[in-house]
Formats: structure tokens, sequence, C-alpha cells
């Protein structure tokens, strides 16, 4: 079959069952938007801003578990997609990133909308391609496509030039691909599963520290098995949230600087910390050297770079984290009544200190979420933007099931929420998406309304409105004797007109007593986004909060 | 510590910047790093000298694995391996000087490459001790100019 450059694109992604491409036309792109141009089976979905298309496939990617596909024009075309590649690179969230690139004549002579793209990209890819040759656009996609979804997932960008997509070539989709320097360990050494396990049996006060490398190789069910049959309590990154059931007994929550003081704790009083799919970032460790200062360790990674990058680890594996815990639970014996002593304590924690904030007749931003939470019984998805908003829908929603939440974890991106939202609620038709943002991020790609209410997405902005970008008032609060520098936005433009103006249902609640009325009334909207604006507490903090560099036992609880 | 390391590579476009990129973004220090094709045209070997203990080592080393185009990483013991490094040395040498200079060169097996009026460059290829103390003796000539090649270095016997 003889194709263009083009044409085999998308026949190829086609192949690789692609069903939806996010994404932004422009000169260098022009071949592949015209075989887009009636085209059946791929819905491409036009954002108003490049960097809304990457963060669309990444929400795409996160709440399906596919991998996510956007395209942009050369220069800033790309440039205003790498924002969205650093964070799902920073997150491990499959993503192929399509450019076009000037014609092979022009390249390396600054030509018009130039940019070098490969170079710009290198260090937030897992892989990228320069494509010059037709021919070679199949295996190109081939590889990208297996090398975002396997391993260790990560973005891959494929700068392809224009002249490459006009070219004619013999189109053949490869079977396999030929890769010798990429070959992930799936399967944890048996030698190292037998230690853990001994490890594991001697332990009297051990914890789970579940990450998002649950999330990513699908291995809820197993940590949820591992979990029970050792009576092992279970803390997970933010990344790993959904990996394990927040409304079960053995939740801990999340852990780290905003983490529940109980899982906190929990981890620095352990005898032994299982690491499974996370990488000890600084705001999971606080102050590095006195980390769960009584804990052995044991990592389970399918990135071996991972293992002992921060922490020293006794006993790790590597390997994919479903397999490993399949492995593991197999290995050891159940036993009724384990860990008694230790969970008695880790509850008297619990107890003791709850997630909890000032009740009054304000309207407080944690009540927002709990109502929510109340309202779907844990069934929605979740996707954030950065800063207080995130750490409260983080800690007052009970993620009960993997791939609801869809948050920028390493990165911490603001502007990321309201664009994955859209991407989630076209992987996942038959769901309600909430997006939990605060008045700064959500004018970062408030643009993308225009996208939503064009394709009648029935999403929920919810809007933590403090007239602040909070997170950074807190800490200048706490930190910088209250000198609240450039964290003023009380000019924010009227959220409710500007939603309408775009199209969208707006609201606005100022009293407590309005919250679970307006997200009742937001439910019955199902034809375009509706925006919520609550008007919160202007000066309320996230608690608990580890102070930067501190251990994090040492956290400011309220 | 001092660690020379062995990078077997697809010959592909953007390689040397995936292993440089990585090497600076990670912030491990390359003192030096030589690039050439093998055997087999479509492969290309680095051999890299950096500074740090083995824990960084270990990180290097995995971190260049993470590479697709990376194929085989490996570390290259001193005591295990041949190791040299190609020196261009011009000194200052008039005709009467001319003789001492190629005195030194002698005694180190140094070549002479090339003559000029008021100098010579002497070229040597050897292990990093033995170039340090060539460059020592002929400094009081006067060295106009140096260039090294940075270290390569092949493991004894067998075949890694």
């Amino acid at each position: 079959m003889e194709l263009t450059g083009a044409q085999a694109l998308i026949e190829s992604l086609k192949k690789e069952g692609v069903k939806h491409i996010f994404g932004y036309p422009g000169g260098t792109v022009l071949p592949i938007y015209d075989v887009l141009f009636g085209e059946k089976d791929i819905k491409h979905i036009l954002t108003r801003h490049e960097q809304g298309a990457a963060h669309a496939a990444d929400g795409y990617a996160r709440t399906t578990g596919k991998v996510g596909v956007c395209i942009a024009t050369s220069g800033p075309g790309a440039t205003n997609l790498t924002t969205g590649i650093a964070t799902a690179f920073m997150d491990s969230i499959p993503l192929v990133a399509i450019t076009g690139q000037v014609g092979t004549p022009l390249l390396g002579r600054d030509s018009f909308q130039e940019a070098d793209v490969t170079g710009i990209t290198q260090p937030i890819t897992k892989h990228n391609y320069l494509v010059k040759k037709a021919e070679d656009i199949p295996r190109v996609i081939k590889e990208a496509f297996h090398i975002a979804s396997t391993g260790r997932p990560g973005p891959v960008v494929i700068d392809i030039a224009k002249d490459a997509q006009n070219i004619k070539l013999k189109y053949k989709y490869p079977e396999k691909v030929n890769l010798p320097g990429y070959k992930p360990t799936l399967k944890g050494h048996p030698r190292q599963i037998k230690a853990a396990a001994k490890m594991i049996s001697m332990a009297k006060r051990p914890v789970i520290y579940a990450g998002g490398g649950v999330i990513s190789s699908g291995a809820s069910e197993e940590l949820l098995a591992f979990a029970e049959k050792l009576n092992i309590p279970v803390t997970t990154t933010m990344m790993g949230l959904g990996a394990f059931p927040e409304d079960h007994k053995l939740a801990l929550m999340m852990l780290g600087m905003h983490g529940t003081a109980y899982a906190n704790y929990a981890v620095q009083e352990c005898d032994l910390l299982i690491a499974i799919g996370a990488r000890f970032d600084d705001r999971v460790t606080g102050h590095l050297p006195s980390f769960a200062p009584k804990a052995k360790h044991i990592q389970i990674d399918i990135d071996p770079a991972e293992i002992g990058k921060n922490v020293r680890i006794d006993v790790p594996i590597v390997g994919d984290v479903k397999q490993t815990l399949k492995d593991l639970n197999s290995k050891i014996p159940e036993k009724e009544g384990r860990h008694l002593a230790w969970l008695k304590q880790v509850d008297e924690w619990k107890k003791k200190y709850p997630l909890s904030y000032k009740k009054n007749d304000l309207l407080k931003p944690q009540f927002v979420v709990e109502m929510i939470d109340e309202l779907t019984k844990g069934d929605a998805i979740i996707t954030t933007e950065v800063g207080q908003n995130q750490m409260w829908a983080a800690q007052y929603y009970k993620y009960r099931k993997p791939r609801t939440w869809a948050s920028s974890g390493g990165l911490g991106t603001m502007g990321y929420g309201f664009p994955a939202a859209i991407g989630a609620q076209f992987g996942n038709p038959d769901k309600l998406v909430f997006d939990i943002a605060g008045d700064g991020s959500i004018q970062m790609n408030i643009q993308e309304l225009t996208t939503a209410v064009i394709h009648k997405l029935p999403i929920k902005i919810i809007v933590l409105n403090n007239c602040f970008l909070g997170m950074v008032r807190q800490w200048q609060e706490l930190l910088y004797d209250k000198r609240y520098s450039a964290t003023n936005l009380c000019n924010n433009p009227d959220l409710c007109k500007v939603a309408e103006a775009f199209g969208a249902a707006a609201m606005r609640v100022t009293k407590p007593e309005d919250v679970k009325k307006a997200l009742n009334d937001s439910l019955k909207i199902t034809d375009r986004p509706v925006l919520i604006d609550f008007v919160v507490h202007k000066e309320e903090n996230v608690f608990p909060f580890v102070p930067p560099g501190q251990a994090i036992n040492e956290m400011i609880i309220d | 510590m001092r660690h020379t390391i062995s990078v077997i590579v697809e010959n592909k476009p953007g390689v040397l910047q995936r292993v440089a990129g990585l090497f600076s973004r990670r912030g491990f220090n390359i003192e030096s790093l030589a690039v050439g094709t093998t055997e087999k045209p479509d492969i290309s070997r680095m051999t890299i000298v950096v500074a740090g203990d083995d824990q960084t080592l270990e990180q290097i080393t995995k971190q260049l694995y993470k590479q697709i185009d990376v194929l085989k990483v490996f570390d290259l013991p001193a005591d295990e391996s041949v190791e040299r490094e190609l020196v261009l040395i011009k000194v200052k040498a008039n005709e009467k000087k001319r003789g001492e200079v190629a005195k030194v060169a002698e005694m180190f097996d140094a070549r002479i490459v090339d003559v000029a009026e008021e100098s010579v460059i002497v070229e040597i290829s050897a292990e990093k001790e033995k170039i340090d103390d060539i460059q020592k003796l002929l400094e009081k000539f006067g060295i106009l100019e140096l260039v090294r090649t940075g270290k390569i270095a092949l493991e004894k016997g067998g075949k890694g």
C-alpha cells in the first residue's frame, strides 16, 4: 500500500488503537491535518492552546491507562507543549506528542517557526525522534507507543519534518519493535523476593508506602491482597491516591508534607518500610536523613535507577509491581492476627490526630471537597490544579479506586487540572469529572472552556476562590512574616461572568449551607461545563504542614 | 575516586547530546569524554572518565541504561584494562633547543611530528601518568599549545 507520510502516520495511530488526538494545527502539520479532515476512526479535539492539548492527553492517559496523544505545529506550537510533556515526564505518564518540523531543506537555518524540538525536549522525554524520512514513520510510531507505555511509562516526542509528511512510502506497519537497548525487567529476582518475604515476616511494625507505580502497573488488587494478608497499614503518595481504598481500615491516607499526621508518625516509627512504585520524593521524605529512621527498607520498582537514588535500600526488587506483588503474595503464608499491637498504636494516632479543620460559619474549602466526596461516594474522577486546592482535594476526598485522580505531582503544574479534566471526560464519557481548582490556577488555562463547551462536556469546575495564590501566601504567612508579596489576587475577574461568556453555566456560593444544593444543581447540568465559584475563607491554611527541611513528624498540625 | 566507564551506544543522531545532557543535568562531572565508532559501524563507544564514589557511579550507570540508545555500560578498572590518551604538545624550540626536546621525547617513546623554525610538535600516546611526566619536563622549554584527546580504554583479554 502506497501512502504519504501523513497518511502513514494516521494509519499507524489507528493500528495503536488511538481514538482521540488533542491538538492544534499550524503550517508544518498541514499534511497531517489534511488527512484528519473527514477521518472517521480518530476524533481530533481542537484545544485553544497547545499546553491544553498536552494536559488533555495526559488526563486522558491517567484516567484510562491508554497512551495519550497530542499534536502541535513546529516552533511555538511545540514549545507550548513542553510544559505538558514535562508534567507527564515527572509523573511517568504515557504520552506520544507529535510535532511538525520545518522541511529538511530548511532545517538548521533558523527558518520561520523552527525550534530544535528534540533538543528542547531531550531532558523531559523518555525518548524522542526527529523523523526526516517518510519511510521511517511506521517504525517510529510503533517504537514510540512501545516505549511510552512499557517499563516505567513516559512521554515520547516525534518531531516530523514537513516534507517527510508529503513523500510517499510503501506502507507496512511493523509487528515487532527492535530496540536492543530497551528491555525493562518485569519479573523480580526470585532471590530478592525470598529475601523480602523473610524480612516482611520478621517485621513487627511494617508500613507499606505505595506510589504511582501501583496505578501504572494496575496492581491495586494485588496491593490490597498483600496488605490484607499481612495486616500492614498502607500510606500512599499523592501520585498513589486511589491505589488503595481510603475507606479501608488499613488506610493511612497520604504521607509527607501535607500528609496525615498518623501516616507520618507510622512511617517514622515503623521498623520496615515497603516502598512500592514510589520514589522517595522530597515532598514525601522531608529531611532525608531523618526519614523512617528506625526502618529497614524494601523497594519494589520497575526502574532500577530509582532503587537507592535517595535512600539506602536493604532489599531492592527490580520488577513490575503487579507481577512482583503476585510473586510475593504466593511466598507469604497467611496468618491471622498479625501486627495487632502495631495496628492498635496506629489506630490511636488516627483517633488522636485526625485530619481536621476549624469548623465555623465561614465557607471552608475543605468542606466543599468533603461534600463532593459525600455526593459522589468516591466514584467521580477528580483532577486538580496545584497549590492549596490540590492538597485539600488530596486530603478530603476519599479515593477508593485507581485512575480516579489526576494531578500534577512531580512538576506541580498550575493550569493542569482543567485541560486534564477535558481529556479525562473524553476518555470516560460516563463518569462525573470534577476539576478542583484555585482562582489563580484556573486562569492559567481558562481558554479551554471553549473546548469543553463545544464538546458539551459536563465537567464541574470547582473554584476554591480565596483571592490569593493560596499556597504561596501560606508559606509567606508561616515562613516570611506575612509579607504577602505578589500573591493577592483581589483584582480577579468575575469568574462566573467569564464562564458564562464562554457558554458554560456558572454559580457562586458564599455560605456553607448552600454548598450541597449548588453541587446537586450542577449535577443536573449535563450538556455543558459548570463553574462554581466558591468564595471561601481567604486565609485558610493546609494542615498538617511539614516545613521544608524538617523531619516529617515535626509537622504543624493546626 | 576516578572511574573510567565504557558506554556502548547505537550510532544514532542525538546520542552524544543525550549522554552529555544526562551528566550535566544530574550533576555528574565528566573529566574527559572520547567517542568513536567500533568494529561495527552502527555502534559507537564512549569512554568517559568521571569522578565520584561508588554510589554515584552506580547511579550514573543506571541513568545511562535508561537511555534507549545505550546498549551496555561498564566500569573499566585500571589494572584490568589498557588505557591510552593521545596528546599533541607544541613546544618552544629553536635550532639550539631542538635536540634537547628530541631527547626528552625519545625517553618517553614520543615522536616529533612537526618541526618549525621556533617550535616542534611532540606526539605521545600513553597513560595519564606518563603524559603528566613528559608535560612537566617539556614545560621548561615552554609549551605553546597542547591538546589531549581524552582517555580511551579497552579491557584486557576476552571480550566484554
